[in-house]
């Protein structure tokens, strides 16, 4: 288990303890914190678990594959830090790792 | 398949199952219209879920019917092209025959930056502003139907909220907005539908359509930007210079995606409701599960019953080899009631726990840019009606009429009743 931080866009934070090798999306969906939707349910095939990874954590990230970056393309609000949560997987490395959300997932 | 006439008479479970299975050809219309066609996709699914069909009335072709590959498929844009110059995005080759280019029927890089110039017109900000209007719509259309008496609920609410919404959406001439209802519905007919009597008729009224958007286009481009659709368009640097064929095939797929889906869900769920009556009550006794019924009745609906690709290079696919040129159909409607995806996937149920893990948006780089707009609709929809009518059920009077189309899956007519 590593510790994440889901910060919502209206500031409420999550402090949440996730398995290590599921999903920051997946840890989301267990944890039940609003603001993810995950339509295509981990495929990268959607946009709809666009997160704002903290600059800090930023270069511990795995590279984005093709379709992440297009997916990204697609999505509003798109800043330097976007990562759909999908594609990033928990663990120690990450612990403490904090993330905050969009206003919606489009 | 060549028994088609005399299939709709059998029982359909019992012909699906007993015809032999390289005979199956799911996509005629028949089985759309009469709304027969789920044996045939649950014994494909059980049988031979990527399935090939020698012969139909769109040549060969191959079925892609549970929602693991129909998700390969999607996601894998560099093997199943897009392109209208291979074949586009409909089971009929060329986009149900108007062979105009489209940004849906594209692939990247293309398709990539013609749908960034229309995408803001439904970003959360946009969305935000129509909420307004859309709400103030839907209550004055609600507020003028009759009660007591039996209406038609697909011309009444279904083709007016979504016809007003696309008259927005372009700035269209408010008193002749029923002119995109009429090009929408011409755009994905095909002859024999009831819509149209031949490929000329279809071209003609097509043809109508693009005059009509070059004036608005003309009025625009020397005009200061707007926020609509055509002058979106007109002001853009990936889009000013399309060819009025582009233009044509663009207006088209945005009058398309944003009219017969919506509107055709907007129907399905007023008749899942009526067939689930104990989800009906749930949904009176506590109007917050609009939230996910919205995006059940876009599940249950499926309001496109596929998309298409075709194969740029051999591939293998659920086991069978594809060959480069091939046609693959997904066939969104069997995958979103595909039993090893989707608990109970024939029952509507309106507090699912994960109810947007549906297919009927597609997924990938061409899913619907519009899916929030719409989704936004019927929510607005069900929150006014619960609004005017907490305590009675709106009734179903009589079976629906079904269009005649295996793409566009959706009614003619749904006659109701709101009791006195």
């Amino acid at each position: 288990m590593s510790t994440i931080i889901f910060i919502e866009n209206n500031g409420t934070r999550h402090e949440t303890d996730i398995t290590d090798g599921h999903s920051v999306m997946e840890g989301a969906i267990a944890n039940m914190v609003p603001g993810i939707d995950a339509d295509c349910g981990g495929a990268c095939a959607c946009a709809t678990c666009h997160i704002y990874v903290d600059e800090a954590w930023m270069a511990r990230l795995p590279d984005k594959t093709e379709m992440e970056v297009s997916l990204l393309d697609f999505a509003p609000h798109v800043q330097d830090n976007s990562r759909l949560a999908c594609q990033i997987k928990v663990s120690p490395e990450l612990a403490g790792m904090v993330v905050h959300l969009p206003e919606a997932q489009h | 398949m060549s028994e088609a006439a005399t299939a709709t008479t059998l029982d359909p479970a019992r012909h699906a199952y007993s015809m032999p299975l390289d005979q199956i050809d799911v996509s005629d219309p028949e089985l759309f219209r009469t709304n027969s066609f789920w044996p045939y996709f649950e014994r494909l699914r059980r049988e031979d879920p990527v399935h090939y069909t020698r012969d139909s009335a769109y040549g060969p072709y191959w079925a892609i019917t549970k929602y693991k590959d129909i998700m390969q498929v999607e996601t894998s844009h560099q093997v199943f092209s897009s392109d209208t110059g291979l074949g586009g995005i409909t089971i009929q080759d060329g986009n149900a025959k108007l062979g105009l280019p489209m940004f849906i029927a594209m692939d990247p890089p293309k398709h990539d930056i013609q749908r960034k110039t229309v995408s803001p017109i439904v970003s959360p900000e946009n969305l935000a502003k129509l909420e307004g209007t859309i709400r103030g719509r839907v209550g004055m259309i609600l507020d003028g139907l009759p009660v007591n008496e039996t209406f038609d609920w697909v011309e009444r609410v279904s083709i007016e909220l979504t016809t007003q919404m696309l008259a927005t959406l372009f700035d269209f001439p408010w008193e002749d907005r029923r002119k995109l209802t009429r090009w929408s519905d011409v755009a994905t007919a095909e002859p024999g539908s009831g819509i149209i009597d031949s490929w000329e008729q279809k071209m003609a009224e097509v043809k109508e359509c693009g005059d009509y958007f070059a004036r608005l286009w003309n009025e625009r481009v020397n005009a200061p930007p707007g926020n609509d659709l055509v002058s979106m368009m007109a002001h853009s640097d990936a889009m000013r210079h399309m060819s009025p064929e582009e233009f044509l095939g663009n207006l088209l797929l945005l009058i398309v995606g944003g009219n017969d889906t919506t509107r055709n869900s907007i129907s399905g769920g007023l008749l899942a409701l009526n067939e689930n009556p104990a989800e009906y009550r749930k949904l009176r006794d506590n109007p917050e599960l609009i939230a996910s019924m919205v995006p059940e009745i876009i599940r249950w609906q499926t309001p496109l019953a596929h998309m298409r690709r075709t194969a740029k290079v051999d591939t293998v696919l659920g086991g069978k080899t594809i060959k480069a040129g091939d046609k693959v159909v997904m066939w969104y409607v069997s995958g979103n009631r595909d039993e090893d995806a989707i608990e109970r996937p024939n029952d509507f149920i309106i507090d699912r726990a994960r109810p947007r893990q549906h297919l009927s948006f597609g997924f990938g780089i061409h899913r619907c840019v519009g899916n929030r707009l719409a989704e936004l609709q019927l929510k607005i929809v069900w929150e006014e009606i619960l609004k005017r009518w907490p305590d009675k059920q709106i009734e179903v009077m009589a079976e629906p009429r079904r269009v005649h189309s295996s793409f566009v899956k959706g009614y003619e007519t749904l006659p109701v009743r709101i009791p006195a």
